[in-house]
């Protein structure tokens, strides 16, 4: 086959079987072109099982720092033989299929348009390693190291990253690295090498990061100073717990003593987890829970309570496909409405949607601050796709001279000088906050009954239609003034005259601003964006929905729900908002998305425009 | 802290060691009805605080929902309340605790509360062993949603709906007991002399307190054939043991002949000193405090006093090694490493 050579741009898929070690490999693999000063952008799609069933792992290389998902795959890297059929019949013509030759493949499974490699990975590993276990590890190295000679990866990189990767254990250096060297040399006698797609050290990567969003939040619940955390496990968002107690151990241990500046309790369920959230909260210290679908719904009657009896509580929210138990390992922005208005009556909740790990790391952190300062729950809405992978981020930034929100809190010495009596729901300052004492803070005044029951502006209960009323309008103005104090939204502007926009959150972006630049070169389309960044949204995002003629908006759920949210929260027309939607548990990509807009457009150009959407 | 209590002191109400009177541990008028034993228990959580001089303010009542959850408005006005959701003030109650380990918690609750939407909750906060005091006011009947039987309803007993209850009770002391609870008492809001000298000890104790006490509801569980009446309670009650209440500075004056009596010291060096009405308790053997119950059961009574100690109790903070500092009262200092540290995360993360 005649090819063209792609230097630095290209996508790679390795199949694998779950419980067999090659999450490790793989990530071998991804940090070494990392460290080469190329981008990538690997995402895992694993079975919601422990051991023995298919398990893919993508990384997209791309010199020019596009980042979210492509389409297509060009090099597919075959060592599961349960899902060869499909795995093949995935590449795109021209690409290479890599494979384990110990056993020869299937006839029927052989395409003319793509190249087939083998390497005999299981073979070279029986004949080097006795004991079975080791056949299977070093497997996982070796096709590293074949790779390794197939694509150009500088092998000095590689055998430096198992070096860190065994610190401490220095005995399991020698034979990894013998592994990766074997798996080099066998590919370089076998077969031509490099191929057509390949690499080449760059300097693209700059101080940039490697690092998935869960670690970030966790990170930033620790920078943010929470001290309590109540959870529950729960895919995908088990992580940024883990990450959370994994950098407290680190950072929040006194050395001597052994003493802890945190508490985490794993919960006997979510109710219990968001209670004990809500509880330290109202006790005055700054606490959170990661959650996913299953787990939100069961705290909805919990963050009812907090709403109306306004007590902090932040919640990181790792979305996962559903309905119910879903596609527990797949990913979706499906809570988009859930989030915004969970419990009964009339509750919403601010929201934030973070698009990348520094996102995370900032938001948790903010949300923390907001929690505080407008006494509510924050949820920061991540998904499996952002929490899960890693991500190449911009480094994380703390600035030392920043201090932590604490919100409206009268302490001992304001109730002692105050002249009129406390009363925990007053809306003195007209913003809609009130203030709050905290248990235990003066011997006698200031104390107040905290309640889910409508109350009056002294926290005596009430069913007074009147003062009821009074309250929930307060809320209202609270509302109001956190509208003006949530992150806003990313707004880039072509400078050309233009009347079609679109709007994306969380983990479209990359997609979408890829799609946004290729329709620009390649369609001589070019369109405004805005990233959404909070619910309540700003005045921002009126604007421009109001300064478009229509605006897409791209969304990985069905029902179109951040759409929904808009309708729902401005006065604008429908018609406005198209819906470009995908929802198959994958992360979107940035194909889908231009393709979408492009025949859209393209479509208006002649004819009248039909809005897309599987539903309205 | 420096802040006096009130200048004003009604004149012939006595004062305790902080200069504060029963007044000041009241809370606000009862709205439940005349008669309901729950009002009798926040009249012995009022006595046993005032009488132990606890500083009012130190105290955070959690409670979820039912008429009896409604009680914590009633005493200890000067004192943080939380009215949370059904069944689930032990979660509320447990983060609480993790955020100031300093206070004072008292857990209200009723049997539904406890011993079916809050059941799960509940088993978890005994393990835990959190250090709080949770008193679950036990009338065997949902209360506030007028009459239905719970949980904790014996077999055969009636109601005033009429049907005698056909379903197996959940006792609440046994399963404390079996979960590791380390201080499980039983009581009767008709007998004061008995709850407030417990209440007083499970202030005293050191982990999770556990404290059943039998509370009749008067509007719909004290019909004659009911077991949570007060005719029947009174009949039927038992007590393994009569329990004093001794401060720390305070010396034991009443003699009881040997070997009925024994005095216990509490992890704040305060003493209960219990006179021994069944000499086969022994108030530090779990099994014993099981055995016991059932043995009485079987005789148709109803066995109170304090059932189980355990004075090596290690309660949640002590098992997690926390700080000795309120974590709520650390700052920015204390909790956020700082930008330097941060770029060395960034390092290992390139
Ligand atoms: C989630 C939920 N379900 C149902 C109720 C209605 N409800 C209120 S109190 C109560 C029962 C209370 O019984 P108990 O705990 O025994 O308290 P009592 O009133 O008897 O003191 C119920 C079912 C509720 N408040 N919340
Ligand atoms: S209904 Fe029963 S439990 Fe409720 S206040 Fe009246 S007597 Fe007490
Ligand atoms: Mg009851």
């Amino acid at each position: 086959m005649k090819r063209d050579i792609k230097t630095n741009k290209f996508v790679i898929k390795f199949a694998n079987v779950n419980g067999t070690g090659s999450a490790s490999a793989n990530s071998l693999f991804s940090k070494a072109i990392f460290r080469m000063g190329i981008p990538i952008s690997p995402k895992n799609i694993f079975p919601s099982n422990i051991q023995g069933l298919p398990t893919w792992y993508e990384v997209r290389v791309n010199e020019n720092g596009f980042l979210g998902r492509r389409g297509g795959i060009d090099i597919m890297v075959c060592l599961n033989p349960q899902s060869m059929e499909r795995d093949v019949a995935e590449l795109q013509p021209g690409g290479y299929f890599i494979y384990d030759s110990s056993k020869p493949i299937d006839k029927i499974l052989l395409r003319n348009d793509i190249d087939f490699i083998g390497v005999p990975f299981m073979e070279h590993c029986r004949e080097a390693y006795k004991d079975a276990r080791h056949r299977q590890l070093f497997r996982n190295v070796m096709y590293v190291g074949s790779l390794a000679a197939l694509l150009d990866i500088e092998l000095d990189v590689l055998k430096g990253l198992i070096g860190e990767q065994f610190k401490g254990k220095e005995k399991l250096i020698a034979p990894n690295v013998k592994a990766l060297q074997m798996g080099y040399d066998v590919a370089k006698k076998l077969h031509e090498c490099p191929l057509a797609f390949r690499l080449s050290r760059r300097d693209k990567v700059g101080n940039r990061i490697l690092v998935d969003g869960n670690s970030a939040c966790g990170l930033g619940a620790v920078y943010g100073g929470a001290t309590v955390a109540g959870w529950y496990p729960i895919t995908p968002s088990t992580s940024v717990i883990d990450s959370f107690a994994k950098y407290c151990r680190k950072l929040r241990v006194d050395p001597e003593t052994g003493e802890k500046n945190f508490a985490i309790v794993q919960a006997e369920d979510e109710l219990a987890a968001i209670g004990m959230v809500i509880g330290a909260s109202w006790n005055g210290a700054r606490a959170f829970t990661a959650t996913s679908g299953p787990g939100l719904s069961l705290m909805n009657e919990f963050l009812g309570l907090a709403y109306f009896a306004e007590i902090p509580s932040v919640l990181v929210n790792v979305q996962r496909a559903g309905p119910s138990t879903g596609m527990p390992t797949r990913t979706q922005q499906s809570d988009v409405l859930y989030s915004a208005y969970a419990s009964h009556g009339d509750t919403k909740h601010i929201c934030l949607y973070p698009s990348t790990p520094k996102e995370c790391f900032e938001f948790t952190a903010t949300a923390l601050d907001l929690a505080e300062h407008f006494q509510t729950p924050v949820l920061v809405l991540s998904d499996l796709d952002l929490g899960m992978n890693e991500h190449m981020s911009e480094p994380l930034e703390w600035d030392d001279e920043r201090t932590y929100d604490r919100g409206k809190v009268f302490t001992a010495d304001d109730l002692e000088t105050m002249e009129e009596p406390f009363g925990r729901y007053l809306d003195i300052d007209a913003d809609g906050i009130p203030y709050r004492t905290l248990p235990g803070a003066h011997p006698t005044k200031g104390a107040y009954f905290t309640r889910g029951t409508s109350k009056d502006e002294y926290a005596t209960y009430t069913e007074d239609g009147k003062k009821y009323v009074d309250n929930m309008e307060r809320l209202q103005r609270k509302w109001e003034t956190a509208r003006h104090n949530v992150p806003k939204p990313d707004i880039r502007t072509t400078g050309k005259p233009c009347n079609v926009g679109v709007i994306y959150y969380g983990t479209s972006e990359a997609s979408t601003l890829e799609a946004l630049h290729h329709l620009d070169r390649l369609h001589g389309i070019s369109l405004d964006s805005l990233g959404i960044k909070a619910f309540p949204f700003s005045d921002e995002v009126e604007d421009f929905i109001e300064q478009h003629e229509y605006v897409f908006v791209v969304e990985q759920n069905r029902d179109a729900q951040m759409r929904t949210l808009l309708i729902n929260e401005f006065e604008f027309t429908p018609h406005k908002l198209i819906s470009l939607l995908h929802y198959d548990g994958s992360p979107i990509t940035a194909r889908f998305i231009r393709h979408i807009i492009r025949d859209n457009i393209l479509q208006t150009a002649t004819a009248p425009r039909t809005r897309r959407s599987s539903r309205k | 802290m420096s802040y006096s209590v009130p200048g004003f002191r009604h004149p012939n109400l006595p004062q305790n060691e902080l200069g504060y009177t029963t007044k000041d541990y009241e809370g606000r008028v009862s709205t439940l009805c005349a008669g309901c034993g729950h009002d009798s228990i926040s009249a012995a959580i009022i006595d046993a605080c005032f009488e132990m001089s606890i500083p009012p303010h130190r105290v955070a009542k959690l409670s979820g929902i039912g008429c009896s959850s409604k009680t914590p408005t009633y005493f200890l006005g000067n004192s943080h309340g939380f009215n949370s959701v059904h069944g689930r003030m032990p979660a509320v109650a447990t983060g609480a605790n993790m955020a100031n380990r300093n206070l004072l918690y008292i857990g209200v609750s009723g049997d539904g509360d406890t011993a079916s939407i809050g059941m799960g909750q509940f088993v978890h906060v005994v393990r835990r062993n959190v250090n709080m005091i949770y008193i679950c006011e036990n009338n065997g009947v949902y209360g506030l949603t007028k009459g239905q039987d719970s949980a904790t309803t014996d077999i055969g007993s009636v109601s005033k709906k009429g049907e005698p209850n056909a379903l197996e009770p959940i006792d609440l002391c046994s399963v404390a007991l079996q979960l590791g609870a380390t201080f499980v008492a039983n009581s009767f809001s008709g007998d004061k002399s008995q709850l407030v000298p417990i209440i007083q000890a499970a202030i005293a104790h050191k982990g999770f307190a556990f404290i059943n006490v039998i509370s009749p509801c008067v509007t719909f569980n004290n019909s004659p054939n009911s077991t949570k009446s007060y005719d029947y309670i009174r009949q039927h009650m038992a007590s393994s043991n009569a329990v004093d209440f001794v401060p720390p500075e305070e010396e034991i004056t009443t003699d009881y002949a040997p070997g009925t009596s024994e005095v216990v010291t509490m992890h704040d060096g305060s003493v209960i000193h219990l006179q021994k009405l069944d000499e086969k308790h022994d108030l530090h053997s779990r099994r014993s405090a099981l055995t016991l119950i059932n043995d009485y059961k079987a005789e148709g009574k109803v066995l109170t006093g304090l059932l189980f100690v355990d004075l090596d109790s290690q309660e949640i903070h002590e098992t997690m090694n926390t700080t000795a500092t309120p974590l709520r009262n650390l700052t920015e200092t204390e909790l956020c490493p700082g930008s330097e540290q941060l770029e060395k995360i960034n390092e290992i993360l390139r």
